[in-house]
């Protein structure tokens, strides 16, 4: 059984009209017993950029530890937050850094630039950069994910709808997986606020 | 001021102490760093370097003197590019300029690696000037007996910075250094305005440039480069350089 797949994970990335979301199951597992029902996959690095990491949780934590470090040095040597873009290259060298000995991460990066205009892209754990126009999963229930929003997603949609779609594709798709779910974490991200909401799914 | 330390022979120290010979450099009783003095003093006897910022992009621009007719002006470069949107001139020592430009290339490289983006202006300066600091404290070596003027555009607009072997540094509407430079600052002074075009200041440097110039000035005998909207520096070619001269007369 994969390292990766040793806590349980699902992560989903959308790209709606001058919005994102981001969303996350909760469940840390070890193998099929679970642990934790509150866990965070989804960390936010600032006001507009939100980085989810799926995989082993440990070296979720300590990556993000390490990249909020480099941000905040970031911030006050260039006193301006970082482009999504520029921190997707961040997390890309220093996760191929460690080229023969992995964090076991899938990180997942959305975020709105300065003109608004909505970024994701995922990665796998060595660094390689995925982008994409609508939408990004990873983790566990990855595969599920890919077919709940290849049916769901429809471009430019606005904050409401999105959060629907996106909640609804991550619900549909972790019941369909052993190792994620209890419920769910989602973040739309519009210029002017952050919507976070705690979803209630099937809590068994 | 150099001292020479020798070491006790072998076979009587354990801890033996290496041969060396290192420079040491002291705060002097008055509280300034002296050999810092003597490097401003290698910038203010160097050939006259200047800069101006423009609305709409940055010229810089220098003296080409060289030591004989004989000397094939076109292998001396005094102006260069460190990134395709930044470019620095220099007074002072050749040499030592040369070493910067390979340090700020590269740091400026390790940037781009990194964030897959260009390096700000200020940033790539703050880095010139960590190594020039650097240079002004450590054990062996010497300040840098240059000053340098960095020219660049980058999404805060047109950026003109100095940075001096102390390892200060500061942003200007328009500077000079090197020989006259008391002269150039004050013509500078009467001829700068805020909304200046990149060709009125281009006319400008050469202007000020001619002030304190001994002799016929030419395309061959100076150098300028210039930086506008495109962010794209550039060193102008000494028959670009005989058009604006044209223009000026």
């Amino acid at each position: 059984m994969s390292i990766f797949e040793y806590n349980g994970s699902a992560v989903v990335a959308m790209v709606g009209k001058n919005c994102f979301a981001i969303a996350s199951d909760r469940r840390l597992g070890v193998q099929l017993q679970t642990i934790a029902t509150d866990f965070q996959k989804i960390y936010r690095i600032h006001d507009k950029l939100f980085l989810g990491l799926s995989g082993l949780g440990t070296d979720a934590q300590t990556l993000y530890q390490r990249l909020v470090y480099q941000h905040k040095l970031y911030q006050l040597r260039e006193e301006r937050d970082m482009k999504p873009e520029t921190f997707a290259s961040l997390v890309s060298a220093r996760l191929y850094e460690k080229r023969f000995g992995p964090y076991f991460c899938q990180p997942v990066i959305a975020g709105l630039s300065d003109e608004d205009k909505p970024f994701i892209c995922t990665m796998d754990s060595i660094g390689a950069k995925e982008l994409a126009k609508d939408f990004v999963v990873s983790g566990t229930a990855s595969e599920s994910l890919y077919g709940a929003c290849e049916a769901m997603f429809k471009p430019d949609m606005e904050p409401e709808e999105l959060f629907e779609t996106i909640s609804q594709a991550l619900l549909s798709s972790v019941d369909r997986d052993c190792l994620s779910g209890w419920g769910g974490h989602v973040y739309v991200v519009t210029p002017t606020e952050v919507k976070e909401r705690i979803l209630k799914g099937r809590m068994d | 001021m150099g001292l020479f330390l020798n070491s006790p022979p072998l076979s009587l120290s354990r801890f033996c102490l290496l041969t060396l010979l290192f420079f040491v450099v002291f705060l002097s009783p008055s509280g300034k760093l002296v050999q810092i003095e003597h490097a401003l003093t290698a910038v203010g006897s160097g050939q006259t370097s200047l800069g101006i910022k423009a609305a709409n992009g940055v010229v810089i621009a220098t003296e080409k003197k060289l030591p004989s007719i004989l000397v094939d002006e076109t292998s001396v470069q005094k102006i260069q590019s460190l990134t395709p949107n930044i470019g620095v001139v220099y007074s002072g020592m050749g040499p030592d300029f040369r070493v910067l430009v390979r340090k700020s290339r590269k740091q400026a490289e390790q940037y781009h690696r990194l964030y897959k983006e260009p390096i700000p202006v200020t940033q790539l300066v703050r880095e010139t000037a960590a190594v020039m600091q650097e240079f002004t404290q450590s054990g062996g070596v010497r300040p840098f007996g240059v000053s340098l003027l960095v020219a660049g555009f980058d999404d805060n607009g047109p950026q003109l910075y100095q940075v001096d072997p102390s390892g200060s540094y500061f942003s200007w509407k328009a500077s000079a250094m090197g020989k006259n430079v008391s002269n150039a600052k004050t013509f500078l002074e009467k001829r700068y305005t805020d909304d200046m075009e990149l060709d009125d200041a281009v006319h400008t440097a050469i202007l000020t440039l001619k002030e304190g110039f001994e002799g016929q000035i030419s395309g061959k005998n100076i150098e300028i480069g210039i930086i506008g909207t495109d962010k794209k520096f550039r060193v102008l070619t000494p028959a670009e350089i005989d058009d604006y001269l044209a223009e000026v007369e």
